[in-house]
């Protein structure tokens, strides 16, 4: 065997520079790892990820509209909206047939039903319409169409049906934030009486908001006594933690209803140690209290746990450095404690808020009207006004706020970090 | 208790009012858990304690709810389905899970983050707005009202968990102690059996008891994409609260509450052995 | 589409062979209304029918609250796996307008009343809709605590009237009813009620008058009554409205200490439609056609104080089955108890839903 000469190549056994043999190796662990994780990626995206993006797509979906008059949109594209005249007689004509067509098919309805989210009064014009409309068997179809509900006469409702014709729409979303677009003006606030959502996305946040703070709060003094108690007594204190962690949901809210409701167990207690009169129970339920107690309960182990972990990381010999080197303990704790103690406080709170604003059993059992949650709503539109449409943009804003929160969350503790119990 | 001679008197006062608060938030999180236990043996449909309970009358306490429970056919057909669906919902996303956190504990992961975050997401994703998804979906490939539905959303809701926990038990492995083994002639199975498995297996059956307790306690999913023949006891009880409370809930509360105590048993035990395992000592 | 068709060949085939396959149990997912309800349905129908066919077997869906949502979501995957849904007449109205179920011959698929009379001659006016097959005629009222309340409440305003009758009240969370009841509460002629909603100052004035009780009104969900008498009966709410066979339920059953307030109690039908494309539909019409029959309909009254929807089974309806009281005197139609009705506008309501939903919707939120 010769020396090695300077410059030369380094080898491996076989004969192969080191180089390319090492970025065969790594390219080699590099695919291993990846043929592992490949079956539950594909099973994510195909379970979970595509019925997501799938129901996302219903948010700006509006071929209905081009679907049930396909004659009558394809004349409109050419009318000229602006102009203040009423479409041509062959615009009505091809609307008469559409709505024939779509009348004994049974399916025009449900245009009515969508345009009416944007216009209300369209759900019973085309009711009416589809109603009558068999019987008309030749023109002048202007007139006939006016007859059967002068609203066909209105320019504004060809406006609206121009309008909302494409295949896509940015209605709903529009809706969602209280907002619509108007054949004339564009994009405008919604009238009065029908901004609801902004309104909602506030409560559901702020009582998200105020939920955390009150695990914090709750959370911060347990998880300092389990980090300071010696490991046999904490490990015993914090089953009291786990336990309602592991606690089913539906126990725990419905145990809230037996606490709870007027003749509960808490408003019996109070009347019998004569805090309160028989008459004046106290509303504690169907209500934003309702919501706000049992929440903090449900969530409060999902504080503690993360605090914990971090607070039993900080040495003891922190604060009594401080302590001995002159602070006031109270002084030594908020300067030197708390801070340390802000990482859990981040997890904690991210944690707790991001579960928080997606709850939907807890506010729908206990919350009444004033303490119901956005998700309350999307489930709502989902199985009573079928407008799926608006469910699917609701959802698509409060998944976009979890989204938010959950990068902020990996830039603070890492999802790598993520622990249980 | 003692305190060292330098503590002020309001350091002391201090020192039990913190107790205090302490035992107040222990009691705020644990009360209503146990005050569901006694309810559930009153003998009259109401959810509070009566005047008999309260004196201890052998009359005010009855087992009729619990009856109830063991003789109703609509909770039988819900503990079957609820032991079917956690079942295999536990074993599919353990299985896939724990494979894929063994990719992902491997030195070179391209995009790492990207993968792991896209993982976990079913964790992250509101409860209702996968149950819509699902619902939509499910319906349009025939899934919706099926079993098979029911299992692969369990399933994709379990397995974060299950990645997560596995992850865990591998943060630290020294990986060259799988190279030696093989150096030293053990086929890659061998090694792989001798050393990843002992190693992993608490994590991967804690993993696996979340992805249980996961599909046993999930409600908002199986609403949206099962149907009544898939009725579990969530559902079971979630339409009794909204139907008619009577107190056989708070008996099946009881029975899940008995449930999660052995779960959690069983979690903690697991969690000391793999941390003993590792070398890891609580300090 | 080509697989349904498949499917559908294939399931044709099955039945054609006929003999061997027959011996196969057949399940029907029935969608009804849970509770008291279905146990009625259970006591008059699916347990004699089952009785007789042991190759079927009938499987209760308490979800008819949300029927609408998941009939159109099978419907749009083409994969419907309910064989027959209970439904209230204005939803078997936008179903059947919407295409989502099935048109029925009454005459061909119901018996005829024991003398011969055709089936559409003996439901009469109550075939509201050519999907929909009428049951049971039933009313919304409204219960009261009688224990709590200091004073007896006699006229739909009292229910409005916080001062005198202190307390919460519990509402379905629905447009319709709630705002006849609040503009007949108001002062408007009940004759007078639908004209009034046709103007927007009508609907303006009909939420003003539900503004006066909105922050002691604890809502139940469309078609969940049952969480109504159970508000009732803890205590949490002293007024309530609810279907009458729940309230006698809970009144004569139960003996919960409630009242009944009949005052323009609204009538209402309730009955069948046959989702369009369902499973087993010939086994469904077989049972429809002994579920609807004259004896059927009359033993369903022996279980809750609901009309009969045939009028040849009026004169059958006897005594409560477990109880033995005379349920006469529990019927929405009793004269003594129908001194004031509101007769429901379906077609002002099949037109107007969508609008009144969406502003009620609204009006809550805010």
């Amino acid at each position: 065997m010769e020396s090695a000469q300077p410059g030369a190549i380094l080898t491996t056994a076989d004969g192969a520079p080191l180089k390319q043999s090492l970025g065969r190796a790594l390219r080699r662990e590099k695919t291993v790892s990846l043929l592992l994780v490949a079956p539950l990626f594909l099973f994510i995206v195909v379970t979970f990820l595509i019925p997501i993006a799938d129901m996302l797509l219903r948010g700006v979906d509006n071929k209905i509209v081009s679907e049930q008059i396909p004659r009558a949109v394809a004349l409109l594209a050419e009318w000229d909206g602006g102009g203040g005249e009423l479409p041509g007689e062959a615009v009505f004509s091809a609307m008469v047939a559409d709505l024939q067509k779509g009348a004994k098919a049974k399916t025009i309805n449900r245009l009515g039903k969508r345009l009416n989210y944007e216009k209300s009064g369209m759900s019973s014009l085309f009711r009416k319409s589809a109603r009558r409309v068999l019987r008309l068997k030749e023109g002048p179809y202007r007139e006939a169409l006016v007859k059967i509900d002068r609203r066909w006469g209105d320019i504004q409702t060809w406006q609206l049906i121009k309008t909302f014709s494409p295949p896509y729409t940015g209605g709903y979303f529009l809706t969602a934030v209280d907002m619509r677009l108007d054949p004339a003006e564009g994009i405008v606030r919604q009238q009065e009486d029908r901004r609801i959502y902004l309104n909602l996305f506030g409560r559901t946040l702020w009582l998200s908001a105020l939920i955390t703070l009150l695990t914090l709060l709750l959370g911060y003094p347990i998880a300092y006594l389990l980090a300071t108690l010696p490991t046999r007594t904490s490990n015993l204190l914090i089953i009291l933690v786990l336990l309602p962690f592991w606690t089913s949901l539906l126990v725990r809210t419905t145990s809230w209803i037996a606490l709870l409701q007027q003749e509960g167990v808490i408003n019996d207690v109070l009347v019998a140690v004569g805090i309160l009169d028989n008459d004046s129970r106290l509303a504690m339920i169907h209500n934003r209290i309702g919501t706000v107690v049992a929440m903090t309960h449900i969530l409060l182990p999902f504080m503690v746990l993360p605090l914990y972990s971090v607070m039993k990381t900080i040495p003891p010999s922190y604060m009594r450095a401080a302590v001995s080197l002159g602070a006031h303990p109270a002084l030594a704790f908020l300067r030197i404690y708390v801070p340390n103690t802000v990482p859990g406080m981040g997890a904690g709170g991210i944690l707790v808020f991001i579960l928080a604003i997606g709850y939907y059993i807890t506010p729908a059992l206990v919350g009444g009207s004033s303490g119901t949650f956005i998700s309350n709503f999307i489930a709502n539109h989902i199985s009573s006004t079928l407008n799926w449409g608006l469910a699917a943009a609701l959802g698509m804003l409060l998944l976009a706020i979890v989204l938010a929160l959950y990068l902020l969350y990996d830039r603070i503790v890492g999802i790598d970090n993520m622990k249980l119990g | 208790m003692k305190f060292p001679p330098y503590t002020t008197p309001l350091e002391r006062l201090w020192h039990y009012v913190f107790r205090i608060i302490c035992g107040a938030v222990f009691f705020f999180l644990i009360f209503p858990i146990v005050v569901i236990i006694p309810l559930s043996f009153n003998s009259v449909p109401f959810f509070t304690f009566t005047d008999a309970m309260l004196s201890f009358d052998p009359a005010g306490y009855s087992l009729r709810w619990y009856q109830d429970f063991f003789t109703s056919l609509n909770w039988q057909r819900a503990v079957e389905n609820s032991a079917v669906i956690a079942l295999f919902s536990t074993l599919l996303a353990t299985a896939l899970g724990t494979l894929a956190a063994l990719g992902l504990s491997r030195r070179h992961v391209p995009l790492r983050t990207t993968l792991m975050a896209l993982l976990i997401s079913p964790m992250i994703v509101p409860l209702i707005i996968s149950a819509c998804g699902m619902f939509f979906f499910y319906s349009r490939v025939n899934l919706q009202g099926t079993f098979i539905g029911v299992i692969l959303a369990h399933a994709a809701l379990g397995t974060p968990f299950v990645v997560i926990t596995v992850t865990a038990t591998l943060v630290g492995f020294d990986h060259s102690l799988t190279r030696a083994a093989v150096s030293l002639g053990a086929s890659p199975a061998r090694a792989f059996f001798k050393i990843i498995v002992p190693l992993i297996l608490p994590g991967v059956i804690s993993g696996a008891l979340f992805a249980f307790i996961t599909s046993f306690d999930e409600v908002v999913v199986i609403l949206f994409v099962g149907t009544v023949e898939q009725r579990t006891i969530p559902w079971q009880m979630f339409s009794g609260i909204r139907e008619q409370i009577s107190p056989t809930i708070l008996a099946v509360a009881t029975l899940l509450i008995i449930v999660s105590m052995l779960l959690l048993t069983s979690v903690e035990m697991l969690r000391r052995r793999g941390e003993k395992l590792r070398g890891i000592t609580p300090q | 589409m080509k697989l349904r068709k498949l499917t559908l060949t294939a399931g044709a085939l099955a039945l054609s062979l006929g003999g061997a396959a027959t011996a196969q149990a057949v399940d029907l997912v029935v969608v009804s209304w849970g509770g008291a309800y279905t146990a009625s349905q259970q006591n008059a129908y699916h347990d004699p029918y089952m009785a007789m066919h042991g190759d079927v077997k009938i499987i209760n869906d308490d979800s008819a609250g949300t029927s609408l949502a998941k009939l159109r979501a099978q419907n749009e995957a083409g994969n419907v796996s309910w064989a027959l849904v209970d439904v209230v007449a204005s939803t078997g109205i936008s179903l059947c307008d919407e295409g989502l179920v099935e048109e029925i011959d009454h005459d061909k698929v119901l018996a005829a009343a024991p003398d011969g009379t055709p089936a559409s001659e003996d439901f009469g006016d109550l075939i509201v809709s050519p999907c929909f097959i009428p049951q049971i005629v039933y009313s919304t009222a409204f219960g009261y605590r009688h224990d709590l309340l200091k004073h007896k409440p006699r006229k739909i305003k009292d229910v409005f009237n916080l001062h005198r009758f202190p307390g919460k009240r519990s509402l379905e969370k629905v447009a319709l009813n709630n705002l006849e009841w609040a503009l007949i509460a108001d002062g408007v002629k009940p004759s007078e009620v639908y004209n009034v909603l046709d103007t927007p100052a009508g609907v303006r004035r009909a939420f003003a008058m539900l503004d006066t009780i909105k922050d002691h009104v604890v809502w139940w969900d469309a078609g969940k009554a049952s969480v109504a008498i159970q508000l009732l009966a803890d205590g949490e709410v002293v007024i309530a409205s609810a279907y009458n066979g729940r309230l006698f339920s809970a009144i004569e059953e139960d003996k919960q200490p409630i009242g009944m307030l009949w005052d323009w109690q609204v009538f209402d039908i309730d009955g069948w439609v046959v989702p369009k494309g369902g499973p087993h539909q010939e086994e469904v019409l077989k049972y429809l056609r002994f579920a609807t029959d004259t004896q059927r309909l009359a033993d369903q009254a022996k279980y809750i104080s609901y009309g009969p929807a045939r009028k040849s089974s009026a004169p059958l309806v006897g005594k409560h089955a477990t109880l033995g009281i005379d349920m006469a005197p529990h019927m929405p139609t009793d004269p003594k108890n129908a001194k004031n009705t509101l007769l429901f506008n379906y077609e002002w309501w099949a037109d107007n839903r969508d609008d009144m939903d969406e502003r009620f919707e609204a009006w809550l939120a805010r």
